[in-house]
């Protein structure tokens, strides 16, 4: 669940970015910003984009259901790692030391994260019994 | 200046958005079973819940500025500093849903915050 989140953020965010780089600079003036509306309404990339995001949206709405917060939320940075596996695998790119530094950063936050209790707070585990129960 | 208030929608609108999420995904209680069926009624459930309509139109403006921001700027210099979301979502994820958030925890966070930052920079 946790790896489907990730890989609908990093889809949904390159879609997004190419989508709004083939809009142009928004610019904060009443025919900009009218502009800036129509090429969002009518991208079909954007809109994919915002699909995968729902995407996004619901597994992390799952999985936070009984996780917290703050256990789920720095392993969806996993997908920043797995940008630049695919990258230098698929793409065949060159990654400067610097990223390959971030992406160890990453991992080793992601495994610390990982070795603490998923979920510290009662309140979530009473009610999930409950819905259990009345099932 | 404009992009710095940007950059604050950003990172509070999402964070304060997933922190809200969160709290009504909590109270809904999990799925019984991790079944299509059962994941979908569990949404259902979660979206009648008000705290999951606190958090929409604070990532949608999250959302907004992001798209300006894309925009504007190169995704090394929005990324980098929208890495600050986590440090700003376990600060609300302690004080706000009172998790327990621990040295090795604080540290996991710190460390994901940094090396989102330097991969961004690439």
């Amino acid at each position: 669940m946790v790896l489907a989140m990730v890989a609908c953020a990093v889809v949904g965010d390159l879609l997004l970015k190419r989508g709004m780089s083939k809009a142009g600079a928004v610019q904060f003036t009443a025919t900009g910003l009218e502009h800036a509306l129509m090429t969002m309404i009518t991208s079909v990339t954007i809109w994919l984009g915002i699909c995968f995001l729902l995407g996004f949206m619901a597994t992390q709405m799952t999985v936070m259901s009984w996780a917290d917060y703050s256990y789920v939320m720095p392993a969806g940075a996993f997908g920043y790692a797995l940008q630049t596996f695919l990258a230098v695998v698929v793409l065949h790119e060159a990654v400067s030391i610097r990223r390959w530094i971030g992406v160890a950063l990453i991992c080793v936050g992601v495994v610390l994260v990982g070795q603490t209790k998923p979920r510290t707070t009662q309140a979530a585990a009473r009610v999930a019994e409950k819905a259990v129960l009345s099932c | 200046m404009l992009t710095v208030l940007l950059l604050i929608v950003l990172i509070c609108g999402s964070t304060g958005g997933e922190i809200a999420i969160t709290r009504g995904s909590k109270k809904t209680g999990e799925p019984a079973r991790l079944r299509p069926k059962a994941v979908l009624k569990f949404l259902g459930r979660a979206v009648c819940n008000g705290w999951f309509w606190l958090g929409i139109p604070l990532m949608a403006a999250s959302f907004f500025a992001l798209l300006i921001l894309f925009s504007w700027h190169p995704l090394s210099f929005v990324i980098p500093i929208s890495a600050l979301s986590y440090v700003v979502g376990a600060l609300g994820a302690k004080y706000l849903l009172k998790e327990e958030v621990n040295t090795a925890r604080w540290a996991g966070v710190v460390l994901v915050c940094a090396g989102v930052a330097l991969v961004a920079l690439g």
